[in-house]
């Protein structure tokens, strides 16, 4: 199994195999001697040339992140075979959703459908526990959709809008 | 005693009092809002009634419909925990008049604690320090030179009826007065229906340090020492202990002899805290009372060996305090963290959501006091606080260590929360030496972050770990998109694939 692991921007090359109850790893080509087990879910014990490691995982509906003692990583995993993988990799092309980052209700709508926004343009203010965050245009262009209305609740992850 | 107690609150405060009840055989009622159906008091209770929707006006703080679950229950008292009606002089009058007891001091105690220069018309009689000012509002802004002249700049203007920072303002000198004024009590009269503000000496810098009382109804009352809460931002407090790094046993006994003069002057009964500003001479000046037990009780509890709770519910049944101010016994140090839902890296943004992973820390020295558990959806509708972690120890030094080794190991994935902000306080030099004033987090804050080392290997721990992930603990729906990236689940056929290919 080979994988595209991006941690905070940084790209590696894992390859892993078990064969026997035993790992076999290569990191960029390098071979790392490494042993595994899952503690419980999104919870694992790594030793690595004998250091012990406890890794969480953390899946928000937007990202993923590992932790490795306290240090929070920001995680990225591709299969570098999955075609979809490559062509929907992140070139600022195309289409791009608007997500509700937080649960919360819909306070406030800043542009209409169509409107041309910049890059960092608030387009929607969601409050929740009774503070207001805005949600800004992942790129320049024109909204196209606007699933958001004023006074809607909803859930972390939800389509807001989408620009292209 | 009371054989049943009806909890008006929610949140870990409101599973610290049924604990209480637990202990000591009586009988427990939880109520909730209809986001609160699964919340952990309603578990934890021995009874549970609905009340309403989730906007607090229409459950927590709805007086008719507390008083009508307790009627139901047949509830002998109810305890209101903090925040919502607990210092509410007309709640404590309704349950008097429905023949509940409510657990806490008497409506007029309140009633007088309530207004800031009201309190202090009364306070001065009883030679309370104040920080020097007036005592009630200020009528022009010709007034306010006058009395700013006296004191001398800067000053603060307050709004007697305020809290949380709204309709205060500082003026360093008098061009800025006017518009300050206009200013400040146009801000009161949005925020409190009350344009009556009036103006204190401005004590730069100064810390928060508060003294635990407590009053029995057959006139005895006890201070049981401070409890430093300095550490604070947008006037909320994030980390307290006890006892302050800069009180020593003189000044704790010259503060809570105050303290108690102030509680017996308000005729107070049950438990309440004295705020109180401290110069950089260690000056005192009484700030407010706060009339109900206190987010931070427990530091003073590992302290001093006494369950406050308990003693409210024994005081309010009308027994008398059992010990007396000589028997208090301050002992080795305790530290609090306020665990908030909210994002560190987001301005500390409010983060509610389902939390999907929890890892709780233990060992010597540790308390939690918490209101959520693993699977869980922390609501948007009401104060983020999530749960308290309370680290005690020998001394400071030793509290600190054993919190930060407990931070290490508590985990709470699928919400943010500030865990990392305690890391970084409690690592901080100007914290490790005592060095605090309210503005210490602002500026601690203001620094970029110097938290534990991001090396190379340990990110690499972290993509191998990632491989480890995908293959042994899928999970489901590998990932949802990401803001503009549109990565999308793994299909379950392709992670079968993947795992029997791997064995």
């Amino acid at each position: 199994m080979t994988y595209d692991v991006n941690i905070d921007g940084k790209n590696y090359r894992l390859e892993l195999e078990r064969v026997d109850g035993r790992w076999a790893c290569r990191v960029d080509g390098r071979a790392v001697e490494i042993d595994a087990v899952l503690a419980r879910r999104d919870v694992l014990s790594i030793l690595i040339d004998g250091k012990a490691y406890e890794i969480k995982r953390e899946r928000t509906a937007v990202d993923m992140h590992l932790w490795v003692g306290s240090v929070r990583y920001a995680a990225q995993l591709r299969d570098p075979r999955s075609l979809r993988s490559r062509v929907t990799a992140d070139d600022g092309k195309g289409p791009r959703k608007l997500l509700a980052p937080m649960p919360g209700k819909i306070v406030r709508v800043l542009v209409a459908e169509s409107a041309e926004v910049e890059a960092g343009q608030g387009i929607v203010v969601v409050e929740a526990m009774k503070m207001q965050n805005e949600i800004k245009s992942p790129k320049k262009g024109v909204v196209r959709k606007l699933v958001a209305a004023e006074g809607a609740a909803v859930n972390a992850g939800d389509v807001l809008a989408v620009v292209e | 005693m009371f054989k049943k107690i009806l909890i008006a609150n929610r949140g870990e405060i409101a599973v610290r009092v049924i604990r209480a009840c637990r202990e000591m055989g009586i009988q427990s009622v939880a109520v909730y809002s209809d986001v609160d159906r699964a919340a952990l008091h309603v578990r934890k209770a021995d009874e549970a009634y609905h009340l309403g929707p989730a906007a607090a006006a229409e459950s927590y703080l709805n007086i008719p419909k507390i008083l009508a679950a307790a009627k139901r229950s047949g509830a002998d008292a109810i305890h209101p925990g903090y925040g919502f009606l607990s210092e509410n002089p007309r709640f404590a009058h309704a349950c008097a008049e429905a023949g509940v007891k409510f657990i806490g001091p008497t409506a007029a105690a309140m009633e007088m604690m309530g207004s800031k220069t009201r309190a202090r018309q009364h306070m001065q009689s009883a030679g309370v320090p104040f920080v020097p000012g007036t005592s009630r509002g200020v009528e022009s802004v010709d007034e306010a030179a006058r009395v700013a002249e006296k004191v001398g700049y800067p000053v603060m203007l307050k709004a007697a009826a305020g809290g949380g920072g709204k309709g205060m303002r500082l003026v360093h000198s008098a061009d800025q007065l006017g518009s300050a004024l206009d200013g400040a009590q146009s801000e009161a009269q949005r925020s409190f229906g009350d344009s009556e503000v009036y103006i204190e000496k401005a004590i730069l810098n100064p810390r928060h340090i508060e003294m635990q009382v407590l009053a029995d109804e057959h006139g005895n009352t006890v201070y049981l020492g401070e409890r430093e809460c300095s550490i604070q931002r947008r006037h909320q407090k994030v980390l307290e202990e006890s006892p302050s790094p800069i009180v020593d046993a003189e000044m704790r006994r010259r503060m809570g002899e105050v303290a108690v003069r102030v509680a017996q002057a308000a005729g107070y009964t049950n438990a309440g805290t004295i705020e109180f500003l401290v110069d950089q001479q260690k000056n005192f000046y009484f700030l407010e009372m706060n009339t109900r037990l206190q987010v931070e009780h427990p530091v003073t509890e590992l302290t001093t060996g006494l369950d406050l709770v308990h003693l409210q519910i024994r005081i309010a049944a009308g027994e008398k305090l059992p010990f007396r101010q000589e028997d208090v016994l301050l002992r080795g140090h305790a530290i609090e963290c306020r665990i908030y839902a909210e994002d560190p890296d987001n301005h500390y943004f409010p983060s509610p959501g389902k939390i999907t992973l929890l890892l709780l820390p233990s060992g010597p020295g540790i308390r939690r006091d918490s209101g959520m558990y693993e699977g869980w959806t922390v609501p948007i509708d009401y104060d983020p606080l999530l749960a308290k972690l309370i680290g005690y120890g020998t001394d400071r030094e030793q509290a600190a260590a054993r919190l930060v080794r407990a931070l290490n190991e508590y985990f709470v994935g699928g919400i943010k929360t500030n865990i990392s902000l305690f890391r970084r306080i409690l690592n901080d030099a100007e914290f490790r030496a005592g060095k605090l004033d309210t503005g210490y987090l602002d500026r601690l804050l203001a620094r970029p972050g110097v938290d534990a080392p991001r090396d190379e290997h340990a990110a690499q721990v972290a993509a191998i770990a990632a491989g480890v992930f995908a293959v042994l603990d899928p999970g489901t729906g590998a990932r949802a998109e990401a803001n503009g990236t549109g990565a999308e689940a793994v299909s379950n056929w392709k992670r079968a694939g993947r795992i029997e290919a791997l064995q």
